[in-house]
């Protein structure tokens, strides 16, 4: 197949035609997969299935690898001063390490310097068809499916093809979660989602309030503490502000060697709990609220900075918004403030437009799957998810070894399909099952995993799959 | 899962990485050399790196730590040096076929379970255990035993190149061995044996049965642990990259390489 990042369309050497349900030719792609998304874990997903033989074609709408990483996206959350909140061990891909002279949290170009190479190394792009979005997925017969793309931005006729098997890897970190308030409508002063914020320059002299404490909102809150002229910062809750570094190390590093004595989740609570109460203090001398939970319930910011800002005044921490009037904001606690621009860093939400819902077993609609190891969908053996995921690490390792899973099933449904078939019966079993401890109840923590229990959990379904 | 390595990840240090790359790049994988215990980059420089270059593959050596010119590394451990086997391949453009000679060789196989090589050959292979440490004690006691108790293993002249490489190379070579570290050297002889290499790679095992280190039963040992025969090359030395016949291994391995492995296994 040609190298492409010139809108294309599949090899029409290897084409032979069927016909859609509406009359329309249906190319067929034979044994091949179809691989949505060229972010990280569409990347690792096409790497993946080449090793293991199978062909492989993958769309990306964008003109570049490196999805949510490319801050030229147009749809890329990334901001100038992103850096890593995961440690560089955490975050490299298990088979190809980043350079271990970077720094331990390197800067968001480094990401995508790394993945470009990773495409590269590995020789993917010749598999990737730049330019061109994704705009159905139909299941047809024989658990195959039906791919219909289209140019990035509606140009050009659709096409449609026929996958043996699909890996979505739309990414979660794109479409906005915008909370709805009384009077926003009518509020005079500029509102944004935190997607759309990409330089401190947008806030420089102004009064600013920020919303939400995920690490965006934290990151948004500390440039705003240095470059605006003033900075509220709104949490409907109180959290725990983890630091980058402890006892010299980085953080989650230290995590993982307690992880790796086998150190229970409450001694690891209490020894956190001790931790930050011997550097940060009690943080409700600042006016931030108490946490309505135990470290580990919600996931973890790594912010060395906001807690700092804070406590030099730069930034004040108020409760949740009331309301909002034409001038003013309401919080909750009565007061008044009067903010120039106000940031929702209230997160995001995932989408599959292309998709049936129910397919993915969001039988309810409210948008949430329900898979087995947040990658494997009941009913639908050929389909999988990967990066639907939300680790107390990076995410990129854990996308690698469901690509693994995902390559192997499918090469097990070709050389012993009754074994397949028994997995198959696992997977409707386990749809659904969590693997973090207990967290608070929100849109976040859909996909949140603790990345030992999960990575475990993977390891198991892989050893199931080979050894039955 | 992997906790420890992400709790203590291998400190960074220099490398060096000795190249030699074709004037015309060809689009054939690079090929990256790790040499045995005690060797640095340099024992390929000498006559293996120019030569894979000229037959149009881009060739890369690097010295462990603590070996030839990269930064002194008393307290490293295999998994330092596979890292640093890694950390080479993976900065390489394309992927790369690791070859392995000596206990350069284990290192390989650690880093191949870490790095899913395009294929890989092990040359004069010391994979470890305490056969090898048997032949290496009847063959060179004196140079041997004291490594047992942390003093560095040391290889004669008589064990690594055959009469025919002159006297005064020999020498000059022999004068430029280093050590490997003390923990390494215990853990070629104790450790846990390499996991599962990833990617499917095929592997190429050859040596010498006249190899006054390995001897030809292990070849065959290794050869079988990747499901292949060894090829072999009579008459010469343990260092077969700078014995007299240098050229005929090297060959050998270019031709298997541009027979393209890969191809027949995966169909
Ligand atoms: C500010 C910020 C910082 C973060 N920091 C970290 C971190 O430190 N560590 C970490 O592990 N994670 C971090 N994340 C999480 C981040 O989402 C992941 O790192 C990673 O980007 C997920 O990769 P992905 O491939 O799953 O998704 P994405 O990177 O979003 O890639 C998805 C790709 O699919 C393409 N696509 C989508 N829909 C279609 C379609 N219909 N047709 C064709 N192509 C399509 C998109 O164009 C995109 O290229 C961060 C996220 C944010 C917002
Ligand atoms: N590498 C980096 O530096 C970096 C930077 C940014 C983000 N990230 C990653 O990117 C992902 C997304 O992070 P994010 O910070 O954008 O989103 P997020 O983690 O989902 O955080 C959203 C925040 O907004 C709050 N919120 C949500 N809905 C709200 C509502 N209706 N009213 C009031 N508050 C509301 C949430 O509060 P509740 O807790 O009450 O739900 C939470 O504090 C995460 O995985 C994160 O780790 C990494």
């Amino acid at each position: 197949m040609p190298t492409s990042t010139e809108p294309g369309q599949p090899d029409p050497e290897t084409t032979t035609l069927a016909r859609g349900p509406d009359g329309r030719p249906v190319s067929d792609r034979g044994d091949t997969v179809c691989v949505i998304g060229a972010g990280a874990s569409g990347l690792t997903a096409v790497k993946n299935l080449a090793e293991h033989g199978f062909g492989v074609d993958c769309y990306e709408r964008e003109t570049g690898v490196g999805g949510a990483w490319n801050w030229r996206h147009d749809r890329s959350p990334v901001y100038a001063s992103t850096h890593l909140i995961s440690s560089r061990p955490f975050t490299q891909f298990p088979d190809f390490p980043m350079p271990d002279h970077w720094p331990d949290y390197p800067h968001h170009s480094q990401l995508l310097s790394y993945f470009e190479r990773y495409a590269d190394h590995f020789d993917l792009r010749r598999h990737i068809w730049f330019g061109t979005e994704v705009v159905r997925v139909e299941p047809v017969g024989d658990d195959r499916w039906d791919v219909t793309t289209r140019s990035t931005g509606g140009y050009g006729p659709e096409r449609t093809s026929r996958y043996a098997a699909v890996v979505i890897a739309n990414g979660h970190n794109w479409s906005p979660k915008l909370p709805r308030y009384e009077g926003l409508e009518q509020f005079r002063g500029e509102v944004m989602h935190a997607s759309s914020y990409k330089d401190s320059a947008q806030l420089r002299g102004k009064r600013v309030l920020v919303v939400g404490a995920g690490n965006t909102g934290c990151d948004i809150a500390v440039e705003a503490a240095q470059q605006a002229s003033r900075c509220w910062h709104s949490t409907r809750r109180g959290y725990w502000y983890a630091p980058k570094y402890v006892f010299g190390r980085p953080a989650d590093q230290v995590n993982d060697m307690l992880l790796a004595l086998r150190v229970p989740l409450r001694v690891r609570q209490w020894l956190y709990h001790r931790t930050l109460r011997l550097t940060v203090g009690d943080l409700t001398r600042f006016g931030l609220p108490k946490p309505d939970h135990r470290v580990y319930e919600t996931h973890p910011i790594a912010n060395s900075l906001l807690v700092y800002h804070v406590g030099h005044g730069a930034i004040a921490p108020v409760p949740d918004i009331e309301r909002f009037h034409p001038h003013s904001v309401e919080l909750t606690d009565g007061r008044q403030i009067d903010p120039e621009l106000v940031v929702f860093a209230t997160g995001y939400l995932p989408r599959f437009e292309f998709l049936d819902g129910k397919i993915l077993g969001d039988d309810e609609g409210v948008g949430r799957p329900r898979l087995w190891l947040n990658a494997l969908v009941p009913d639908h053996p050929t389909l999988a998810v990967t990066g639907l995921l939300q680790p107390d690490s990076g995410i990129f390792t854990l996308a690698h070894w469901q690509a693994v899973l995902f390559a192997r099933l499918l090469r097990l449904r070709a050389n012993r399909p009754e074994r397949a078939a028994a997995f198959a019966a696992r997977v409707r079993a386990g749809a659904g099952e969590r693997y973090s401890g207990q967290v608070k109840d929100s849109t976040r923590h859909w996909f949140e995993v603790g990345h030992a229990d999960y990575l475990r959990a993977l390891e198991r379904a892989l050893r199931e799959l080979e050894s039955k | 899962m992997r906790s420890w390595e992400w709790a203590r990840p291998v400190r960074p240090v220099r490398r060096e990485v000795l190249s030699a790359v074709p004037e015309l790049e060809e689009g054939r994988p690079p090929l990256l050399f790790v040499p045995g215990f005690g060797h640095g980059a340099w024992a390929y420089a000498e006559n293996w790196l120019g030569h894979v270059a000229a037959r149009g593959f881009s060739a890369h050596a690097v010295s462990l730590r603590g070996h030839g010119g990269s930064d002194p590394a008393p307290e490293a451990t295999l998994r330092a040096y596979a890292h640093d086997v890694v950390q080479v391949a993976a900065g390489l453009p394309r992927r790369a076929v690791l070859v392995g000679h000596g206990a350069g060789a284990l290192v390989v196989a650690h880093a191949m379970a870490r790095y899913p090589a395009r294929a890989a050959v092990l040359v004069a292979p010391v994979l470890g255990g305490w056969a090898t440490f048997g032949t290496a004690v009847r063959r060179n006691p004196l140079g041997t035993l004291p490594a047992v108790f942390g003093a560095g293993l040391r290889l004669n002249r008589k064990q690594l190149f055959s009469g025919e490489l002159p006297d005064a190379d020999a020498r000059r070579h022999a004068a430029r061995l280093g050590r490997a570290a003390r923990r390494a050297q215990w853990q070629l002889l104790t450790g846990a044996d390499p996991e599962p290499a990833v990617g499917e790679p095929p592997v190429l095992v050859l040596g010498s049965p006249d190899d006054r280190v390995v001897p030809a039963s292990a070849l065959t040992q290794a050869a079988r642990r990747y499901g292949s025969a060894p090829l072999l090359f009579p008459g010469m030395g343990h260092d077969m990259m700078l014995d007299a016949r240098w050229r005929e291994p090297i060959d050998a391995i270019l031709d298997w390489l541009v027979k393209d492995p890969s191809r027949d296994d995966r169909g």
